[in-house]
């Protein structure tokens, strides 16, 4: 079956020829209306827009939008804080930056309507610190917006008023955990918080009620307000709307980004038709669908049960490439969509030598705060960078796998999670490979790159 | 540490876009060290006084944050992305050619001053692997060449000085 075509929704002007990033331009084409618009309807009329279109966020736990703006304590009295995050930092993914560089208007209409519908007082981009260039355009834009009455007081001549300001992390890939994020834009080291109490919805960013959407997610806002939410529903497959930008990189001929309506994609159609296949003279090996911490997948393996389709129980029989580009296919196969971030490997790589790359990321980037991830991170990084320059031997496999399953469910925040999937997942599907590496890493391999 | 006068009226500017003075640490840090080039000992305490906070509350911010340093660097801060998406298509390599350019090693200001060479995690542009981030500018597809294409440039640049 050929791959469906290209629906580009939030990408509709990445990299077209004179499209530019400042505000006439945007406006030339439609720019700011929604939200001219949208400030003349209730609130509570675009809250159940979002609800209604099913959008889930895209930063990589795929929760219901709507649901998450519905859990915000408006009773409180305290002020409503919205927080973009725009830390990306999953490694394999590379979305975020196309938006903030060349449409940044774009993301700051999905802000303010999302902003207004919820009646907030001030929000905050937290953009992450590698992208010095994209933080001076967003402030530009801002300015840009803010002159123009769309951001700041008495937006688009109404009474509602709120500010967005820019601020820059500085290089810690656990500030795109949402209480980690609040607590650094609090000016503090960010270890996450721990959940309940501290749910962002209740208390958030100074003990007050706090909204945190990614910026993929504010942009299908703006779609939504534009076009309502069952047009959004109608897009890609039910519970798995709207469209999803993936981010492809490593071993194929044409990585980059592309959008597609959300679950009408197999992974084997993304990489063979669309990315134009493995290298010349190579074959896909493995692939992790979700961002680095998603479990990977191995050519060649099969995924059997049962799936609903519509309201009847289907068999499915799966191989890697029949896998549907969804939440909830990846999620029953054992692995998850996270952030889109699509990473290849063909038969020229070690899957040790790959691990232990994985592995010294997630060792550089534990908060330190919970003593499992923290040691345990450090610890498979330090087993598979010695197997790799050191002496290997063939009970590290187990050694490795009692380290990464004392981790899950004991730390405070995902991290633990996301710090042993791929340590548990490599030695699930490559087993054979760590047990025989300390006999395999002798044999000279012309080909293969450091990884580590 | 004496700021330029831009630099105390952008400080100046940016706490009043918080309502707590204590998230201005993020922003203050960056703006010190475009300003001095590092984070010097009397910047911790001088943030501090200004935020209304004792110096440990900066000096842990300082220590978490990779992107913050204690010391001065090369003119040019490399920074190459080690992560897995490109490291796949020869990063290691990348790092490897502008170490032997410069004649430095990673984390140290090269001999002539020029430069200093880091491995940074991911630069999130995993589609155009390797990347390279020399101080505000991204670089795409760094192989060995490009790489070296790049040091004979900055190289060339440094002689124009002289």
């Amino acid at each position: 079956m050929p791959a469906p075509e290209q629906r580009r929704i939030i990408f509709q002007h990445i990299d077209e020829p004179g499209y530019s990033n400042d505000l006439a331009c945007y406006q030339q084409h439609g720019g700011y209306a929604v939200l001219k618009q949208a400030v003349t309807r209730q609130p509570q009329e675009l809250i159940d827009e979002v609800k209604k279109s099913g959008l889930r966020g895209r930063g990589g736990a795929g929760f219901p939008c709507g649901v998450k703006w519905g859990l915000v304590d408006r009773k409180s009295g305290k002020p409503i804080y919205l927080i973009v995050n725009a830390d990306e930092s999953e490694p394999g993914t590379f979305k975020d930056r196309y938006i903030i560089h060349q449409d940044p208007h774009q993301l700051i209409e999905g802000t303010m309507i999302s902003c207004f519908a919820n009646n907030v007082k001030q929000a905050y981009i937290y953009i992450r610190g590698e992208f010095p260039h994209g933080a001076r355009i967003l402030e530009t834009a801002l300015a840009e917006a803010r002159a123009a009455g769309f951001v700041g007081q008495n937006i688009c001549g109404t009474n509602y008023s709120c500010d967005i300001f820019v601020h820059r992390g500085a290089g810690a890939y656990i500030c795109g955990e949402e209480t980690g994020l609040i607590e650094s834009l609090e000016g503090k080291r960010a270890n996450p918080r721990i959940k309940p109490p501290y749910f962002p919805a209740v208390l958030g960013l100074y003990q007050c009620p706090t909204i945190v959407n990614n910026v993929e997610t504010l942009c299908h806002v703006k779609y939504i307000a534009q076009h309502g939410g069952e047009a959004f529903a109608k897009i890609g497959t039910p519970n798995n709307t709207g469209t999803r930008i993936f981010c492809v990189s490593g071993h194929v001929q044409r990585p980059g980004y592309y959008e597609f309506p959300a679950g009408t994609i197999t992974l084997g159609q993304l990489l063979n038709e669309v990315c134009g296949g493995p290298l010349p003279g190579r074959t896909f090996k493995a692939v992790i669908p979700g961002g680095s911490s998603a479990k990977i997948l191995r050519f060649g393996e099969r995924f059997k049960g049962k799936r609903k389709v519509g309201a009847d129980m289907v068999d499915y029989d799966w191989g890697v490439e029949d896998v549907p580009m969804d939440f909830d296919s990846l999620g029953m196969i054992g692995t998850m969509g996270g952030s889109g971030g699509v990473i290849v490997m063909d038969d020229s790589v070690n899957m040790v030598e790959a691990l232990a790359n994985i592995n010294a990321f997630y060792s550089h980037e534990s908060c330190g705060q919970c003593t499992p991830c923290r040691e345990g991170s450090l610890w498979m990084k330090k087993i598979t960078t010695r197997m790799v320059h050191g002496q290997a031997r063939p009970e590290d496999a187990a050694l490795l796998k009692s380290v990464a399953d004392q981790i899950p469910g004991r730390t405070i925040c995902a991290f633990g999670e996301a710090c042993s999937w791929p340590t548990q997942s490599f030695l699930a599907k490559f087993g054979d490979e760590f047990k025989m590496y300390p006999e395999a890493k002798h044999k000279p391999r012309q080909e293969a790159l450091p990884l580590v | 540490m004496n700021l330029k006068p831009e630099t105390l009226s952008r400080i100046d500017e940016v706490i009043t876009h918080y309502p707590v003075k204590r998230s201005a640490t993020l922003p203050l840090l960056h703006l010190i060290q475009e300003d001095v080039g590092y984070i010097p000992e009397d910047a911790i305490t001088w943030i501090a006084a200004k935020l209304e906070l004792e110096p440990i509350n900066v000096y842990e911010v300082v220590t978490f944050y990779p992107m913050f340093r204690r010391q001065p660097i090369g003119r040019r801060h490399i920074k190459v992305c080690r992560t897995l998406s490109c490291a796949l298509l020869g990063g290691y390599k990348t790092c490897e050619t502008f170490e032997k350019e410069f004649n430095t090693h990673r984390g140290e200001i090269s001999p002539d001053g020029e430069v200093t060479v880091d491995f940074v995690e991911c630069l999130a542009s995993c589609g155009t692997a390797p990347v390279v981030l020399i101080d505000d500018e991204l670089h795409e597809k760094v192989d060995c060449a490009k790489a070296q294409e790049i040091a004979a440039k900055i190289k060339a640049e440094a002689a124009g000085r002289r």
